[in-house]
C-alpha cells in the first residue's frame, strides 16, 4: 500500500517522526484548549470581581508558601451538601484573578472558598496561633509566628506587576501606589481613601487584622481570608442553570 | 492472546514489516475485544449527542437531555425545601416565644437548629457549645445580651459588633490603660474587681480604694454592685463566669486595654453569600436557648 511505504519514510527517521507526532499532537490540544477562548459560557461575566489589593495579594502568597492549599480548598462543588455548608457554589469568574488558582484537591480542613466573614479577626488570630484551642478537634498545626513576622510591601509592586503580565488589570496607579496601598489597608488611622477609591469602597476592609501594631503576615493572610468569596453579591446574581 | 502458539508461516500472516529481519505477526485481535471497542465507538457518539459536547461558535452544544451541574444542585435544593417548605413557613410564622410551647415546632427547631449550630457557630462556641476564652459558653445562664429567645434571636441575626450590620449589638468598654487611669487605679479597681466574685484579692490594701474607682469609672455599665446591664452588653462580675479569665492578670490586662469581641451576622440581608434563613436562625436561637440557660 502506498500510504504505508510513506509511512516507511516516518519511521525510519526520528527527526521527522518527532515533528510529525507533535503536529498531532497539537490538533489534539487546539480541539481541547482553543474553544475556551471564544465559548461565551466558559466564564460568566459577574459583577464585583476586583484584583486583589496589595495586602491581600501579599496575604494570598503567604497562603501559598504555607501551604495552605495542601489541607483546604477553595472550590465549592455544585452539590446541595457542599452548598449548605459553605455557600454558593463556587464561580469560574471567582478565580479569574488567581495565578495560580487555590481550588486545591484534598480537604483535611474546611473549604475556604466562603470564609470571608464568617469569623472575627480575633477568632483567625486565635486559630493561627493555636487552632486547638478553638477547635479542639482540629489537626491543624499552629502558625502564631505569622504574628512576628513584619513585612513592609517592599516589593509587593512587583508581584502585581507581574499578575498584570498574566492578565490582571492592574492600573498604572494601582502599581505606583501599590506600597502605600499595602500599608493603608492595615492602619484604620491612615488614609485610605486613594485605595478604597482604586479597589472598591464596598468591597474593601481597611482594619487593624491582628490587633497589633504594625503589619505582620498575619494582618496580610487575615485581610485575604477575610475578603475570600465576598466579592460576588449573590443577594442580585441569578447563575445561569445551563452552564 | 492466543493461547495456542502459531508457527511464523503457519496460518499467521505478517504485517510486511521487516526490521533487519525481524518481521512482525499481523494476528486478528479477539472478536469480544473489537466489538467492545465498537460498541465504544457508539456509546462515545451517542454520550457526545445527549450530554454538552462539541464545542459551537458560542457555546458548546447542550445535550439532548439537558443535563447541567447547575440544574442538578438547583434542583436537589429545590427538592429539599419543598420538602421543609410547610415546616420552615410555620417556624417563621409563629411567634418566637411561642415556638418553644409548640411541641411540633420545638421538636423540629431543635434538630435543625443543633445541625446550624454544628455548621456554623461551633467553629468559636465550641461544637458543645460550651465556648472558649473570648467566645462565651452557651450553656450557663450567664448572658451578655439577654437569654430568652428574642434576645438570642436578635443576637444571632445582627451579631456583635461587626461593621456589616448597623443593627448589630455594639458597645465599647474604654481602654483604661489609655491615660484614663493611672497604674495605681487600675491596679486597685483589679483587686476590688475579685473580691466582687468572692476571690481574695491579689492585695487587700487596694481593695477599699478599688470601690472608688468602680463607682466612679465603672458603675455607670457594670452597675454599683457589679451585676452588668445587658442592655450594654456589660458582664456581671458578681459570678465566677469569666470571658476572658478571672484571675488577676488577666483581669488586668482586661481594665488596661479592653476586650471587644466580634460575632458576625448571620441574617440574610446582613451578610454576604448564603448564610442563614430566617428559619435557621429561628431553629438554632430555639436550639441554644434548650442547651441550659435559657429564660
Amino acid at each position: 500500500m502506498a500510504i504505508l511505504d510513506k509511512h516507511k519514510i516516518l519511521e525510519t527517521n526520528a527527526t521527522l517522526l518527532l515533528i510529525f507526532s507533535f503536529l498531532v499532537v497539537t490538533v489534539g490540544g487546539i480541539v481541547q484548549i482553543a474553544p475556551l477562548f471564544w465559548l461565551e459560557n466558559t466564564i460568566e461575566e459577574v459583577e464585583g470581581m476586583r484584583p486583589y489589593t496589595p495586602l491581600e495579594m501579599a496575604g494570598r502568597n503567604i497562603y501559598i508558601r504555607e501551604g495552605c492549599y495542601v489541607c483546604h480548598s477553595q472550590m465549592i462543588r455544585p452539590m446541595r451538601d457542599e452548598v449548605e455548608r459553605y455557600g454558593h457554589y463556587s464561580l469560574a469568574a471567582e478565580s479569574m484573578y488567581d495565578h495560580p488558582f487555590q481550588w486545591g484537591s484534598k480537604r483535611t480542613g474546611p473549604d475556604l472558598a466562603r470564609v470571608g466573614g464568617r469569623y472575627s479577626d480575633e477568632w483567625h488570630v486565635d486559630h493561627l496561633r493555636d487552632p486547638q484551642s478553638v477547635v479542639p478537634e482540629s489537626v491543624m498545626p499552629k502558625y502564631g509566628f505569622l504574628e512576628n513576622r513584619m513585612i513592609d510591601g517592599k516589593y509587593i509592586a512587583d508581584i502585581l506587576k507581574t499578575n498584570r503580565l498574566v492578565g490582571v488589570p492592574y492600573t498604572d496607579e494601582m502599581l505606583e501606589n501599590a506600597q502605600a496601598d499595602f500599608a493603608a489597608q492595615a492602619d484604620p488611622d491612615s488614609d485610605y481613601d486613594g485605595l478604597l477609591e482604586r479597589y472598591g469602597e464596598e468591597s474593601v476592609t481597611v482594619r487593624n487584622f491582628d490587633a497589633q501594631p504594625g503589619i505582620s503576615e498575619a494582618d496580610a493572610l487575615i485581610a485575604y481570608l477575610q475578603m475570600l468569596g465576598t466579592l460576588v453579591d449573590f443577594s442580585t446574581f441569578t447563575p445561569d442553570a445551563s452552564r | 492472546m492466543s493461547k495456542k502458539p502459531v508457527q511464523k508461516g503457519n496460518e499467521v500472516e505478517t504485517t510486511g514489516h521487516s526490521w533487519d529481519g525481524i518481521e512482525e505477526y499481523n494476528n486478528p485481535l479477539p472478536k469480544w475485544w473489537v466489538y467492545i471497542f465498537y460498541a465504544c465507538i457508539v456509546w462515545a457518539i451517542g454520550y457526545s449527542v445527549a450530554y454538552p459536547a462539541w464545542p459551537g461558535l458560542k457555546e458548546a452544544t447542550p445535550g439532548l437531555i439537558g443535563f447541567s451541574t447547575r440544574g442538578n444542585v438547583a434542583a436537589d435544593i429545590a427538592e429539599q425545601q419543598e420538602k421543609l417548605g410547610p415546616i420552615n413557613a410555620k417556624l417563621e410564622a409563629a411567634e418566637l416565644t411561642a415556638i418553644t410551647s409548640n411541641p411540633e415546632l420545638n421538636a423540629y427547631a431543635v434538630s435543625a437548629g443543633a445541625a446550624v449550630f454544628k455548621t456554623w457557630c461551633a467553629q468559636c462556641h465550641g461544637s458543645g457549645a460550651a465556648g472558649a476564652v473570648g467566645y462565651p459558653n452557651l450553656l450557663d445562664n450567664d448572658w451578655l445580651w439577654g437569654g430568652d429567645v428574642e434576645a438570642i434571636h436578635a443576637t444571632v441575626s445582627h451579631g456583635i459588633r461587626n461593621e456589616d450590620d448597623d443593627d448589630a449589638r455594639f458597645s465599647d468598654m474604654p481602654a483604661f490603660g489609655d491615660d484614663y487611669l493611672e497604674a495605681e487605679e487600675i491596679d486597685s479597681v483589679v483587686n476590688y474587681v475579685m473580691t466582687l466574685s468572692g476571690q481574695a484579692p491579689n492585695d487587700a490594701a487596694l481593695v477599699e480604694a478599688g470601690a472608688e474607682v468602680f463607682e466612679a469609672e465603672c458603675s455607670a455599665c457594670h452597675a454599683e454592685d457589679g451585676t452588668g446591664d445587658r442592655a450594654q452588653g456589660a458582664p456581671n462580675l458578681t459570678d465566677a463566669i469569666w470571658l476572658y479569665g478571672g484571675d488577676y492578670a488577666t483581669i488586668k490586662e482586661t481594665v488596661t486595654f479592653s476586650r471587644s469581641g466580634v460575632m458576625p451576622p448571620w441574617s440574610a440581608e446582613a451578610s454576604e453569600a448564603g448564610r442563614l434563613t430566617e428559619a435557621q436562625i429561628r431553629a438554632v436561637a430555639v436550639y441554644v436557648h434548650q442547651l441550659g440557660g435559657g429564660e
